[in-house]
């Protein structure tokens, strides 16, 4: 492996100067017209992270072996981190002087904007890492085709995000592999958890009227655009975990990216937003 | 203006000095997380990338940041988040990648920062990790990952099957 060039710290300077000069003027901030729904979809990207961080958080500390427990923390705390650029742009591009935690800790749950899949129950190892998997597979294709978009800020937090989600679907989807095919007991999981998670899986690509003004805005891609790869992964790494696809249609549960949501999700909201609730302004 | 402000050279200095918080052997500046030092006016702006997203030392680093140019006599300061381009561990200076493996952490392989699916998809193939990750205490290479990640965001978890120790590993990002 060729060794990189030993970078002393003018060239450091150099580096960071280049950086510099190359911060993006974002237009699309600008778009009054746009910006209810530009907001919207903002809010869309961070509640995924936050609602998916969350709910693998709940794993802290009760892993099944340390390894698990400190990788699905890891994993949590990069979704988190992803939460804080998505609802901080959100609120830059509301221009109401909320902040990123503003938009966490004080919205009811009508207003979040999360996929109905993501606030449902970790119930067991299983569902976790099936449910981590399928939202991986597609998190992956979006901030791939995030990297591409024509607003600098929503492809520069895409850049930021992939090169961890990265990482999440290598881990998600070699321990699909290993525990489909696995043991009697984890192949059965596995199975139960895929069945139980299809229904909701086609509101990953539905489109409505947010995703459409920011596709024509060029912000984003098209919602079904990113099906075809995204069925790709899966169906590879299932066929590998010798799990079968359910014939059952995937678009059966939606509505959280209007708002609708379960009623897992206000008992999510009414652990997380406690403390801000209950000591408004609380800070340490 | 009465006073002389530092030159940015000199700032740069003075960051050379101030440890990761996790990693105390190497600077933020060996890190390659320093992205810009500048003037506003009578502000001093340094703009700081994160290494991982979520990463909780990145307040930590702004605060030894603060601190070590409030200690020279700076008092108007602004740091600033720095997004692109993402910090890779290619920002990691040579120097600073011996100081890692002294303290018993492997460095990042140089120059692989890459995209991890298709690292995923050749290590499932072959059926092992698609790198060589040397011992840092021994420099064996025959060595195995027990986690994809470790005590901090930035490290997964490896054993040497030689000398038998446990080791963290810069992972490549």
């Amino acid at each position: 492996m060729p060794s990189l060039p030993d970078m002393t710290t003018p060239d450091v300077v150099a580096l960071a100067e280049r950086a510099a000069a190359s911060q993006p003027h974002d237009p699309h901030l600008e778009d009054v017209d746009l910006r209810p729904a530009f907001f919207d979809w903002l809010c869309r990207m961070g509640d995924n992270t936050l609602i998916l961080g969350h709910r693998i958080s709940e794993w802290c500390g009760h892993g099944p072996v340390l390894e698990e427990d400190i990788a699905l923390a890891n994993t949590a705390l990069d979704l988190i981190g992803h939460t804080q650029m998505w609802l901080g742009l959100a609120a830059e591009v509301e221009g109401e002087g909320r902040t990123a935690d503003d938009l966490a800790f004080l919205r009811d749950a009508m207003r979040f904007r999360n996929l109905q899949l993501l606030e449902l129950p970790n119930r067991d190892m299983a569902v976790t890492l099936m449910r981590e998997f399928l939202f991986d597979a597609w998190h992956f294709e979006m901030l791939t085709a995030l990297c591409g978009s024509q607003s600098p800020r929503v492809a520069e937090i895409a850049a930021k995000a992939l090169k961890e989600v990265s990482y999440h679907l290598e881990r998600s989807s070699d321990l699909i592999v290993r525990l489909g095919d696995g043991s009697e007991e984890s192949h059965r999981r596995m199975q139960d958890a895929l069945d139980r998670l299809w229904p909701y899986l086609g509101e990953m690509f539905v489109e409505d009227a947010v995703d459409k003004a920011v596709a024509e805005a060029g912000i984003a891609p098209r919602p079904a655009d990113l099906r075809g790869a995204w069925e790709q992964t899966v169906n590879e790494v299932l066929e590998e975990a010798t799990l079968a696809s359910p014939d059952t249609r995937m678009d059966v549960h939606q509505g959280g990216k209007q708002g609708r949501h379960t009623e897992h999700l206000g008992y999510i909201l009414a652990e997380m937003q406690f403390l801000q609730r209950a000591y408004p302004g609380a800070s340490w | 203006m009465a006073e002389t402000l530092p030159s940015v050279e000199q700032v740069w200095v003075w960051l050379g000095d101030v440890p990761d918080p996790e990693i105390p052997v190497v600077s933020v500046t060996e890190l390659g997380i320093v992205r810009d030092v500048r003037w506003d006016d009578d502000t001093l702006v340094v703009a700081v990338t994160p290494t991982y997203s979520g990463c909780p030392a990145t307040a930590v680093i702004d605060l030894a940041i603060e601190a070590r140019l409030r200690e020279q006599g700076i008092t108007r300061l602004r740091i600033e988040r720095r997004l692109s381009p993402p910090w890779t561990t290619d920002w990691i200076t040579k120097g600073a990648r011996e100081k890692l493996r002294a303290y018993g952490i492997a460095p990042p392989v140089d120059g692989t920062a890459s995209d991890g699916r298709t690292a995923a998809r050749a290590a499932r193939m072959t059926g092992r990790t698609n790198l060589v990750i040397a011992c840092p205490r021994c420099g064996s290479s025959h060595t195995e990952r027990i986690s994809q990640f470790g005590s901090t965001p930035c490290k997964a978890s490896y054993r040497c099957t030689d000398c038998l120790e446990p080791f963290d590993y810069f992972k490549c990002h």
